[in-house]
């Protein structure tokens, strides 16, 4: 598989980084190394490998259904470059 | 367990300007779990909390904040898998779906993409009519639920409340084996009712806590039975999905509006896109949701953040062993111990408290009496007193109980009946006491009934010789000893007596 202009224009705007025309052609050209990369790793036969999710043997970390978080709309807020009444306030998003 | 058969309902035809057409219906129903704290963080789930107050650090995607799993919330995925027969997956894994809005601080969905928790089980959706359906789901997965966006507190902001954010939702989604509107909102009635008595979801519409996105399509007479057989939707049109609706009443009409719509397209030589649309119940339409359609590309992958999610057979087997009897064994037990009708069944297991009620008065009495009184009088009483439900009643089942004890026995009419039944309503109290208190006991005793008819005929000689012409008029006579006795002769017993009167 490999990567032109238009795809990597597409996965930024996806992504939402603004990425200068002149440059799309360096960022195609990364991508198709990562993906050659990646091609290179499916040639090992994993034929009966399961993968490997984790470098320790562990468990998926449980909590009990207890409320012991939250309360805290300040802080919640404090980064929000606009907020009233205890609402995050954004550029008008309606469908 | 009793064998209920029922067939198949008819799938709705809708004509076309050229020639009729079916529907094809797939849902996916998004619950949430009735937990305490949020899938991935210890954040209430409270409704209504003032904005952003339910909300941690991992809710507002901070840097750095990991996400732990809630125990229960997966413990109630499993028992609403069991719930549905469906298999369990002792493996399950989450995956990110990647999108940008407003109310989704993590740019992605915590989702069970690849490998959800729970495989293929069926509902059985009844129409009321003897007919019913077993309409498969495909799955069940464990996600993230979003924020809450508010729009019109401002003409050119968005108002965005995390509260919701991170809240679990279990997403059933079903094949495309629903045939029509009206089988559409019994699937979810039964999803919401099978739910309700297992106490995964409290299956609030109103308050969104379940939700619908409905897949509708439509196919030609015959095409959808050749999907059945070969499981191959090239039978099928192309779907469109009809976002986020919660109330059954637009989701009825937004199938219907959405299935004209396509018709027209389609006899008008035009093709059906496939594509995501809101339903407006102001103007009765469907719309694209054109924001929508660039964003569908997720760009899903297992999510790095959790591990792949593994559970004990051991485990399940208990979740298995705690199931509460559900409302298709419950509804045959009724139709089976207490000999009631198939309607009578259904109105009384519709949910839990109703059942549980009815089961402690029908207990060592008449079944079929017991479900008259519970339906009939209570519900209809509780209804009329500001749309009181069960758990509000009054009357106790053992007053109920008490009162159909005196029937039985003979002891008051079905329609003293009545009037006591009004008294323990508002005014409480044992029924048997009330009777022997109020004098409300039924006169079996053919002597004063006899004595009151004497005096009748005795003060109406005109009436006596009409009603030995005409014999309808005995009615008359039943009546007026009715009354004379305050409505509590025995009306079997005045029956007979007057016919032996007047004939002789």
């Amino acid at each position: 598989m490999s990567i032109d202009q238009n795809t990597a224009a597409k996965v930024a705007k996806l992504a939402r980084i603004k990425v200068e025309e002149d440059a799309l052609p360096a960022l195609a050209e990364e991508f198709n190394t990562i993906l050659g990369f990646i091609e290179q790793l499916n040639e090992v036969d994993v034929e009966g490998v399961e993968p490997m999710t984790s470098v320790t043997p562990q468990r998926l970390k449980r909590r009990e259904d207890v409320v012991n978080d939250g309360n805290q709309q300040d802080k919640i807020l404090s980064n929000a470059p606009d907020a009233r009444e205890g609402f995050f306030a954004v550029p008008k998003v309606v469908e | 367990m009793l064998d209920l058969t029922y067939e198949l309902p008819k799938p709705k035809v809708i004509a076309g300007a050229k020639h009729d057409w079916e529907l094809v219906i797939g849902m996916e129903v998004h619950a949430q779990v009735s937990s305490k704290a949020k899938l991935f963080s210890g954040a209430s789930t409270k409704f209504g909390n003032e904005p952003n107050s339910n909300v941690s650090f991992v809710d507002a995607a901070m840097p750095g904040m990991l996400p732990v799993i809630n125990e229960y919330c997966v413990e109630q995925a499993v028992r609403t898998g069991l719930g549905l027969k469906a298999e369990i997956n002792l493996w399950s894994a989450f995956d990110r779906k990647n999108y940008f809005y407003p109310d989704l601080p993590q740019g992605y969905q915590i989702s069970q993409l690849y490998h959800p928790i729970v495989g293929e089980g069926e509902v059985l959706v009844e129409l009321g009519d003897g007919t019913a359906r077993n309409v498969r789901v495909e799955r069940i997965h464990m996600e993230q639920d979003a924020g809450k966006s508010i729009h019109d507190m401002d003409p050119n902001m968005s108002f965005v409340d995390l509260n919701r954010t991170g809240v679990c939702l279990m997403e059933i989604v079903s094949r495309p084996d629903i045939r029509g509107p009206e089988e559409a909102a019994a699937y979810i009635a039964k999803l919401r009712q099978i739910m309700r008595y297992l106490g995964t979801c409290d299956g609030n519409m109103q308050n969104g806590n379940l939700r619908a996105d409905v897949n509708v399509s439509i196919c030609l007479p015959g095409a959808y039975e050749k999907y059945q057989e070969t499981q191959d939707f090239s039978h099928l049109g192309t779907r469109c999905e009809i976002k986020n609706m919660n109330s059954m009443r637009f989701i009825q009409q937004a199938i219907e509006v959405e299935a004209r719509r396509q018709i027209a397209i389609v006899e008008g030589g035009g093709k059906v896109d496939q594509e995501t649309r809101l339903y407006d119940p102001d103007k009765g339409e469907t719309r694209s949701m054109r924001s929508k359609e660039e964003a569908h590309d997720y760009r899903y992958f297992p999510d790095p953040d959790l591990l792949p999610l593994e559970i004990e057979q051991d485990w399940v087997d208990g979740i298995a062993a705690s199931l509460p009897e559900l409302p298709d064994e419950k509804k045959a037990r009724f139709i089976g111990d207490f000999g009631l009708s198939d309607y009578d069944a259904s109105v009384l297991t519709a949910d839990v408290e109703s059942a549980a009620y009815f089961e402690a008065v029908a207990e060592g009495r008449n079944g079929k009496l017991a479900a008259n009184w519970v339906i009939n009088e209570l519900f209809g009483r509780l209804k009329k007193d500001e749309d009181k439900t069960i758990t509000d009643s009054p009357v106790s089942p053992v007053q109920l109980g008490g009162i159909i004890d005196l029937i039985s026995s003979d002891a008051i009419s079905g329609k003293i009946a009545k009037d006591l039944f009004e008294i323990v309503y508002t005014e409480g109290g044992d029924p048997a006491e009330i009777v022997e208190a109020r004098g409300m006991k039924q006169v079996t005793d053919t002597g004063a009934i006899e004595t009151a008819l004497d005096e009748i005929i005795a003060a109406n000689p005109a009436q006596v010789e009409k009603a030995k012409v005409n014999p309808k008029l005995a009615g008359w006579f039943v009546g007026q000893v009715m009354k004379a006795t305050g409505g509590k002769a025995n009306p079997k017993a005045v029956n007979e007596l007057v016919a032996k009167k007047l004939g002789g």
